[in-house]
């Protein structure tokens, strides 16, 4: 299968008085229609800023400095580098909503308060659309509420977002980018803020309309029970890099990265000895403006290797199974070819 | 939203009652009544009246009366629109106000404008552009405003025009206009007077205006709704207009509640140093000859019109605000 | 060959973590006026400013030091002098002096006109003496700062020339000083017993103290204060001395200027109730009073002092404009808006420029006290970004 989008060493730095954030710094992956890529990793390690870059959404002071972000149109033409376009292009622009749709953790602040949630359904339509009518743009948008279960969707669409509900309201978002059909949905967080039986709705709503629609869907999270609902692929990120990936069950049964192996441990499980610690990672995320040298995980882990793991970059190699992974235990010889 | 507007309007009645207190007192402060200013007034021009027609004046006038019963007299008379009479000036409180209170709501609410229509793209610019060179050029054109009071702007103003320009600056009429009646000519000409005393009274208004409108987009342009309108597709500019500055306009409106009684209270000075014929001459003139009638009405007339802009620019914000119009209690 | 790395023998990520925490240590014993003093001199401008401050204040103890002439005295023939340069050098040797001035009368127009004289050089000496003062209020004493040597300082030395009654500007400005900058400091201090009882009582309470508190302010607010202002200040008795002019003026530009802060008091009261910190000390049973005085006062003291430092200019401003026109201080008093009563008549302004001398110690104060106010207000949230 073709993929319709590859990420490759992408690097987005912020560029402050204070020092250089390394948000994202090498990360890798490849979406494929029709699937689920999990992005998954501690807040702060640079997911979001992922998400962001694709969509040429990141703010100064921060930038994009390095690596590529090829885009597969869908009629079959050349790949476009999304990171040379201009970032407030019109190319940009007409690929934002229409081709790659985003939607938020916090569907309250997503929402503009001085509008109705309608009017930005519509405006969503008709950015892409400019020469439906106005009825047409809103028999649309109650469609699509309709297809993300929200009831009573006519008059919903009058509403403001402070008179929703928050699961009405993550619906009501999906909808909104849903508006144009992308070919790619990157959901950030689109649960956390969510009670644990909405949840599992929109989650069960993104799967059905993943289907119905056959897009791609990058899910950023930081939950793994939510990987393994929703995933096809997983990409374990830490202090911005891909330090991990591959399908789902090979994540999930057979883990190489000491940072993914001590992720899932720390999962609380329902077969677990009752009355016993949970496991936790050691130590905490390094402060963003004093990353550690060598491998960004070996102050944390509990299987370096003194005098190599603290003094090189262990690159993302391709495993034979199909799994990939950034760690010298795994891959030794290459420190030799650095 | 009917519970909003219900509490704005009882507040701005209050507001009224507590602003004719004021007034009354303010009339009532200088020793001696106004019979005894009237009795003063004549022996001055060397006509006298007996003690007996003293007594029959403050009868009359029910100066004798318990002081709430006064207040009372005073408001039933002002609600019929009798303001008594200027002992300065001898003639009705209403006919030396009259047009003076018109020019004075013109130059304010003209004043008004110019401090939004330029503080509004200022401050959004200075937020968009944060620490470009227009913004540091902004905000220091800012600390101007903020740092020479406007009597003060007046002064240099005039000083300059004078100094260098060998013309006097001031004023809203030509000597042709100013006691000619109203035509279109007029109008026009006071008009063309009106630029100088507008930028005088908006300058400090505008200043703090943009600081505001600053500081509210810079905290709105890093809220996700702005990056949502942005990965819908519209452009930097469309989704900025759209999303950020019209939450930002929200303090923008309830900002009027303090900036009218801000430009009112600063016509009254600037129009003396710029020669304006508002009531703000007359108010200071009334006040330093203890005429209390004419004094207390206009602090009277500024104050209730003062209430009345404030009003409506609360249904203003009622308009803009859709969190207000929904609000339940 | 990765085994060829030589290992280190310490635990490598020790020192990483030293390093990282060594700076968030510093941060986390510091206490909080620490924390604001840090950030507060990372604010330039506004150190700047409280230096100019200082330096106002200083001139407000040392004001008659500082004049050289009696600000009352008056002298018809002297009226609108321009202000007289100080000549630094005299042959190449550095020695001030000013030269006297000859009174001429004008052939045309037959005015008095004061000419320079470059033939008599009178030198400036320090520590000269003239009118008789007493230092601090305590030490009466004649001695001035700058003065002239073997001359009355008549004779040349107009540092910012006269007024039309012939008083000399500079000695004028100095005492102006003094009264326009403590009544900014009184006036803000009656405001601040108002506003913190009213805010505190406001916030600390809720309820219908609350909304009453709320009304008065919001009614207060929307009134225009000058006109108010002036019909309350017209109503101070012409009969009354100079020092209770001066109390009644402070008294009604506070009655008025309370309010901001009173809304920022039960603003951090109310916001600070529903503190985490505390509950906890409530959960502890601390009383209401310790609670108050050591946990909410200390957390929002900060930010009183920036509000505060904020409504100073305002507190000038109201002054100087109600001297300004003749409502406020009357002369024999001096203040900035004294001063620059004389400056109203356009026509004399243009003669006479310097008349408008009071300006501009009133613009550089309302800036200091803005941008001191900006750099505490900043500094008073240590923890905030």
């Amino acid at each position: 299968m073709e993929p319709i989008l590859t990420v490759d060493n992408l690097k987005t730095y912020f560029f402050q008085s204070e020092g250089t954030v390394k948000a994202v710094d090498g990360a890798s992956f490849e979406v494929y229609p029709g699937q689920t890529l999990g992005l998954v990793g501690e807040s702060g390690c640079g997911k979001s800023i992922t998400a962001r870059s694709i969509l040429r959404l990141v703010d100064k002071p921060g930038r994009i400095v390095d690596g590529s972000i090829q885009y597969y149109p869908a009629n079959g033409g050349q790949a476009l580098e999304l990171t040379e376009l201009p970032s407030d292009g019109a190319t940009m622009r007409e690929i934002r909503g229409k081709d790659i749709a985003l939607i938020f953790q916090e569907p309250m602040t997503s929402f503009s308060a001085h509008y109705s949630v309608g009017n930005q359904i519509m405006e969503a339509i008709r950015i892409h659309d400019r020469g439906l009518s106005q009825q047409a743009a809103r028999a649309r948008a109650v469609d699509l509420l309709r297809k993300t279960g929200v009831p009573m969707a006519e008059q919903r669409l009058d509403m403001y977002s402070f008179q929703l509900s928050g699961g009405l309201r993550q619906r009501v978002m999906i909808a909104m980018a849903l508006a144009c059909t992308p070919r790619i949905l990157i959901a950030d967080e689109p649960t956390t803020a969510l009670d644990v039986t909405t949840q599992a709705q929109i989650l069960a709503l993104l799967k059905d309309l993943q289907r119905s629609f056959g897009m791609a869907i990058i899910l950023i999270t930081h939950d793994m029970g939510v990987i393994a609902e929703m995933a096809d692929e997983v990409a374990v990120m830490y202090l911005g890099r891909v330090v991990e990936r591959g399908p789902v069950d090979q994540i999930f049964h057979a883990p190489r990265h000491p940072y993914t192996r001590a992720l899932l441990r720390s999962i609380p499980s329902i077969d677990g000895e009752p009355r016993t610690k949970l496991p936790t990672i050691r130590g905490s995320i390094p402060h963003p403006y004093s990353r550690p040298q060598g491998c960004p995980f070996h102050p944390r882990c509990l299987e370096r290797i003194a005098g190599v793991c603290d003094q090189h970059e262990p690159a993302l190699a391709r495993m034979a199974d199909g799994q990939a992974v950034a760690c010298f235990l795994h891959h030794r010889e290459e420190i030799r070819q650095n | 939203m009917l519970a909003y507007f219900t509490r704005r309007l009882l507040l701005a009645l209050v507001t009224t009652i507590a602003i004719s207190a004021l007034s009354f007192v303010i009339i009532q402060l200088p020793p001696g009544d106004y019979i005894d200013q009237y009795i003063a007034q004549l022996s001055a021009s060397g006509s006298a009246i007996s003690r007996e027609e003293a007594e029959a004046l403050r009868e009359q006038y029910g100066l004798n009366q318990p002081i709430w019963v006064q207040y009372g007299l005073w408001m039933g008379k002002i609600m019929r629109g009798d303001f008594g009479i200027s002992l300065e000036w001898q003639r009705p409180v209403s006919e030396v106000i009259g047009e003076r209170l018109w020019l004075t709501i013109v130059v304010s609410l003209a004043a008004i404008m110019f401090t939004w229509m330029v503080a509004l793209p200022i401050g959004i610019y200075s937020a968009v552009r944060q620490y470009s060179p227009g913004d540091y050029l902004f905000t220091l054109i800012g600390f101007v405003g903020i740092a020479i009071p406007n009597f003060m702007l007046g002064l240099i103003l005039m000083y300059i025009g004078f100094r260098f320009f060998n013309s006097n600056v001031g004023g809203l009429f030509s000597a042709d206009f100013e006691t000619a009646p109203w035509s279109a000519a007029k109008v026009w000409d006071m008009v063309k007077h009106l630029p100088l005393p507008v930028f005088v009274l908006g300058l400090g208004g505008m200043a703090q205006l943009i600081r505001i409108m600053r500081a509210n987009l810079l905290d709105e342009l890093r809220k996700p709704y702005v990056v949502t309108a942005r990965a819908k597709g519209l452009t930097e500019t469309q989704a900025i207009l759209k999303y950020p500055v019209r939450a930002a306009l929200n303090p923008f409106a309830s900002t009027v509640g303090y900036l009218l009684p801000y430009t009112v209270s600063g016509s009254i000075i600037v129009s003396l140093v710029l020669g304006l014929p508002t009531v703000g001459p007359v108010l200071l003139k009334s006040l330093v000859a203890q005429d209390m009638f004419l004094a207390g009405s206009i602090i009277l007339l500024l104050g209730v019109l003062t209430v009345i802009g404030t009003l409506i620019s609360d249904l203003l914000l009622m308009w803009i605000e859709p969190r207000i119009r929904f609000q339940a209690h | 060959m990765a085994q060829s790395v030589p290992a280190i023998p310490t635990d490598p990520d020790h020192l990483v973590e030293d390093i990282a925490t060594d700076a968030e240590e510093r941060v986390s014993v510091a206490t909080q006026w620490q924390l604001m003093w840090w950030r507060f001199k990372q604010h330039r401008l506004g150190v700047f400013s409280g230096v100019v401050i200082v330096i106002f204040y200083l001139v407000v103890v040392f004001a008659d030091l500082l004049a050289y002439v009696d600000p009352a005295q008056s002298e018809a023939l002297r009226s609108l002098i321009a202000p007289q340069p100080i000549h630094w050098f005299d042959n190449g040797q550095f020695r001030p002096h000013v030269y006297a001035l000859a009174g001429k009368r004008d052939p045309l127009t037959f005015k008095r006109v004061y000419e320079p004289d470059p033939e008599r050089k009178i030198p400036i000496t320090l520590f000269a003496r003239g009118f008789e003062y007493k230092l601090l209020g305590m030490v009466p004493t004649d001695v001035h700062l700058i003065g002239l040597a073997g001359a009355p300082p008549e004779e040349g030395l107009y540092l910012l020339g006269t007024d039309l009654q012939g008083r000399d500007m500079w000695s004028r400005l100095m005492l102006g000083t003094r009264t326009s900058l403590t009544i900014g400091l009184l006036g803000v201090a009656i405001s601040l017993f108002l506003g913190v009882l009213l805010g505190g009582l406001s916030g600390l309470y809720g309820g219908w103290v609350d909304t009453l508190i709320q009304r008065i302010i919001e009614i207060t607010r929307s009134i225009p204060t000058i006109p108010l202002w002036m019909g309350l200040a017209a109503a101070v008795p012409n009969s009354w001395n100079v020092t209770q002019i001066y109390f009644s003026i402070t008294i009604i530009i506070s009655l008025i200027g309370w309010t901001e802060l009173g809304r920022v008091v039960r603003g951090r009261f109310l916001s600070l109730r529903e503190e985490d910190f505390v509950l906890a000390a409530e959960l502890a049973g601390a009383s209401q009073w310790r609670i108050i005085f050591r946990h909410m006062v200390p957390s929002f003291l900060s930010h009183i002092i920036a509000a505060t430092t904020l409504a100073l200019p305002a507190m000038i401003i109201s002054e100087t404009a109600l001297s300004f026109l003749g409502l406020g201080l009357r002369p024999p008093a001096v203040s900035w808006g004294v001063l620059l009563q004389d400056a109203q008549n356009v026509q004399s302004l243009a003669i006479s420029p310097w008349l408008l001398a009071a300006a501009i110690p009133v613009i550089i104060i309302i800036l200091a006290f803005n941008f001191l106010g900006d750099g505490l207000r900043d500094a008073a949230d240590p923890y905030g970004v």
